[in-house]
């Protein structure tokens, strides 16, 4: 097949020492490690050779598990981009923010600092939570008991649906944020004695159902103006948010049909915005033959005691199989894919290593690295900002 | 052996100390100035690099206050990024406890502590302005009487996050599958309640290496200073003078022992400014050169303002001070600064600056520059080195926190020329005896503390 006429978009899902819960106990893993900055350097050095646009780091405010056997802590995910920022160059770094229990004003602030210290590399996930647990270690709402899984049940569909709508809310202030400062605000003009110039700063006077936020931001507006904004939706209610407050989806399609029927849902929601670039999740656990990913993943489940499922596609192969499906898909209209390493180095230094040569043997995938910002690796222009006054003459 | 000077290096702010007009001065926002101050620190030895936060932006007369610096980036992010770029310098930041919650701070907390391998450093602030509030979904007003009280429960609270965690509970045995030694599958749990505070659960942040941040306090009222005594590790203070700074030093650390504490364990580090000049004239001369662009004639008013609660704008900053008294009605001219409360008694300040101005006739400007923000230190390298080991092996301090009017270099000719006349003297490390800021300070480890049943 031809080389794709628009980029192909390939990412890396980072969480712990990967997505298999025994993906700890393998060889190659450090699992004493993994609060630490050089592993998290290590692992964005990795992704960053693979020439893929970005990294996403998972977080959230629970333990991991309840079992001696499990990985349990992990560290802010906004920090460890942070921390990896200044030892990268290329690759865009989303960490994963809970949006049920933080400030849009800190969380705006922390991403567009990460987006200078990476030099206009920085986005976010956001997420919501309606979990008991997570909400009583901030003692500040109360969720009904529920059972979440059970997505029919209308009340679960009542609070998801509220608390995706705050999501929305959030994401409009912390993007209201950005642009609270136009980006020649700083003038440092010393005749007049003004560092800025004050008509170019903006209160946002944001005032919803769940919160109201003043601003101007604290911040200048972020090298890139609007910093990437993403999610991840299985279902009508995050499809929509993703369709009018993200720049980038993340979906879990079962093979290339539903894939294309997710993108349609997801185009339809629109409301006129631009079309967001939708990716696909995987989770991948790669051998150099399909007996042999077939057998780690067999040798991982038993570890664990349980076979390993997922709300994504679990792919088990090798590099040229995951290439053959990966185009496949991509021709039902996703713009790329975020891949979930089973373990860690493992599976991460397989898509780097043979997955990534392979899709460019195949004309798919860049072989360098050819924009300065996150925006610019998703062929996003950067934006004008929603009130810097349009020149009257 | 001599009593050892502390120094470390504070981020130029976002007030008139900082002179942003210099050819010199740069960026107040990209990354490479934060670098470059703090690698100008750790090339000096320095115990650590501070950051300031305000969460919003200050204004006068109604609109944003445009003279000085304005906008900064977010404390952590910035830290947790200097973390990559430093190995072993302390990286201190500023963080209300008013805006945040004891979970998220604490997480924040012990994050940049394993990813700066124990360089973590909180100064503890609290504020209560509902004008800041506005930025907040939390609001921002309490009672005067419960404002202490939040914020002492807030980090007693942090402080039973950090310390759910012992250490030694991660084994990661891949032989026998446990990734956490048996006995401590729980490990974590917490559960807090009182007036302000009602959480529960696991904290997800295994121990740090410091066990819990390096804790700072500003307080300076007989609450603030009872509060240091009882928990922090250092105070961040303005008492920089002899003259001021013995006897704040001697009132706080006799108040150690009524918690069990001895006087090693808090240090008092005043902020200070300086200017060097290859002679102590060359730095007089300097220094005045320096005051006069820190404080221009809008700048004079603007400080006015503050102190009489007047829109004093008419006035010529080069001509005499206002007739007219302050007023003394609610504060309205100036928000989101805290030096507003600093003038208790406006009517007494206003009278003493107007028999001050008459006396050495003195313009408004003229009378600022005089009364607001005079440098610490001014004098050759080696004055300057005599002046701070002095204050130090006099008690009025423990070192000093140095804050350069020029971003990002105003701290190069400091640690060139001051610092090895102060490892001359042998008063300040040639090199870092340890790879954690709770060492730099010579504060004793916390260790893994003992499991303790939960606080009611």
């Amino acid at each position: 097949m031809a080389a794709a006429s628009t980029p192909f978009h390939l990412a890396v899902a980072l969480d712990g020492a990967g997505w298999h819960p025994a993906a700890w106990r393998e060889p190659a893993a450090r699992p004493a490690e993994l609060l630490s900055g050089r592993y998290w350097t290590d692992l964005v050095a990795e992704a960053e050779r693979g020439l893929l646009d970005f990294v996403t780091i998972e977080d959230g405010f629970s333990v991991q598990s309840a079992r001696a056997d499990r990985v349990t802590g992990r560290l802010d995910a906004v920090l460890i981009a942070a921390r990896v920022a200044p030892l990268t160059r290329h690759i865009g770094l989303i960490p994963t923010v809970v949006v049920t229990h933080t400030e849009p004003f800190h969380i705006s602030k922390a991403i567009a600092t990460l987006d200078y210290a990476s030099k206009g590399r920085a986005g976010l996930r956001v997420r919501v939570s309606a979990a008991r647990p997570e909400a009583a270690l901030f003692g500040r709402r109360d969720f009904p008991e529920l059972d979440l899984r059970n997505r029919d049940d209308p009340a679960v569909r009542q609070l998801t649906a509220a608390l995706f709508d705050e999501a929305a809310d959030y994401v409009e202030v912390i993007r209201r944020l950005w642009d609270s400062w136009d980006d020649d605000a700083e003038i440092r003009d010393a005749a007049t004695g003004r560092f800025i110039d004050r008509e170019r700063l903006h209160y946002i006077d944001f005032a919803g159902d769940y919160f109201s936020v003043k601003g101007p931001s604290i911040t200048p507006r972020p090298p890139q103006g609007q910093p990437i904004v993403s999610a991840l939706g299985h279902g009508t209610v995050p499809y929509q948010l993703i369709a009018t407050s993200a720049d980038v989806g993340f979906v879990t399609p079962a093979d290339a049909d539903h894939a294309r029927r997710i993108v349609a849902e997801i185009d339809d929601a629109r409301l006129g915005q631009d079309r967001v670039r939708v990716l696909g999740d995987l989770v991948v656990f790669l051998g150099p033959s399909q007996a042999a990913a077939a057998e780690r993943k067999a040798r991982l489940d038993e570890l664990a005691g349980a076979a390993y499922t997922s709300d994504a596609t679990v792919f088990t192969g090798t590099a040229a199989q995951l290439a053959d499906l990966l185009i496949d898909w991509r021709q039902a209209g996703l713009s790329g894919f975020r891949l979930r390493p089973a373990a860690i180095p493992d599976d991460l230094e397989a898509i780097t290593r043979d997955l990534v040569p392979e899709l460019q043997r195949r004309g798919a995938f860049r072989t360098a690295y050819q924009a300065g910002t996150l925006r610019g690796l998703l062929g996003l222009g950067r934006p004008a900002s929603r009130y810097a006054q349009v020149g009257s003459n | 052996m001599t009593k050892q000077v502390h120094l470390a290096a504070h981020f130029p702010g976002v007030n008139n100390t900082t002179v942003w007009s210099d050819p010199k001065s740069g960026s107040h926002i990209e990354f490479s100035s934060f670098e470059r101050l703090a690698q100008t620190a750790e090339r000096a030895k320095f115990d650590f690099l501070f950051l300031a936060e305000g969460l919003r932006l200050r204004e006068q007369n109604g609109q944003i206050y445009d003279l000085d610096v304005v906008g900064r980036p977010d404390t952590f992010t910035v830290l947790a990024a200097l973390a990559a770029v430093t190995d072993r310098l302390g990286l201190a930041g500023t963080i209300n406890s008013t805006f945040n919650e004891p979970y998220e701070v604490a997480r924040q907390f012990a994050s940049l502590d394993h990813l700066s391998a124990g360089r973590a450093a909180w100064n503890v602030v609290t504020s209560w302005d509902a004008f800041t509030g506005e930025n907040f979904r939390r609001g921002g007003f309490l009672p005067q009487e419960a404002r202490y009280e939040r914020a002492r429960t807030f980090m007693e609270t942090t402080w039973e996050l950090f310390d759910s965690w012992h250490g030694g509970e991660i084994i990661a045995d891949k032989e026998s599958g446990l990734f956490l030694a048996g006995a401590d599958a729980d490990a974590g749990r917490f559960e807090h309640r009182d007036a302000h505070f009602d959480i529960g659960g696991r904290f997800n942040v295994p121990r740090s290496p410091q066990g819990r941040p390096v804790i700072f306090q500003a307080g300076d009222s007989e609450e603030g200073r009872e509060f240091a005594a009882s928990s922090a590790d250092a105070i961040f203070s303005r008492h920089g003078t002899l003259a001021e700074g013995v006897p704040f030093y001697a009132d706080v650390k006799r108040r150690l022992a009524k918690y069990g504490r001895t006087p090693d364990q808090l240090l008092i580090l005043p902020a200070a400014t300086y200017v060097l000049g290859d002679t102590d004239a060359d730095a007089a001369e300097l220094a005045r050169v320096v005051r006069r662009q820190q404080v221009s004639g809008q700048t004079a008013i603007a400080f006015l303002e503050q102190l009489w609660n007047r829109d004093l704008s008419g006035y010529d900053p080069d001509g005499p001070l206002p007739d007219v008294d302050p007023d003394l009605g609610e504060h309205t001219i100036a928000r989101g600064r805290a030096s507003v409360r600093m003038y208790r008694d406006p009517l007494a300040t206003a009278a003493q600056w107007r028999a001050k101005a008459e006396a050495e006739k003195l313009s408004i400007r003229d009378l600022i520059i005089e009364v607001t923000g005079r440098q610490t230190f001014i004098g050759s390298p080696a004055t300057v080195a005599a002046a701070i080991n002095d204050l130090v092996q006099a008690d009025a301090s423990d070192g000093f926190i140095l804050v350069p009017h020029i971003t990002p270099g105003g701290l190069d000719e400091f640690a060139d020329t001051v610092v090895p006349l102060l490892q001359e003297r042998g008063v300040f490390r040639t090199e870092y005896e340890g790879s954690t800021l709770r060492e730099h300070l010579g504060l004793a480890p916390l260790g893994s503390t003992a499991a303790r049943p939960a606080a009611s």
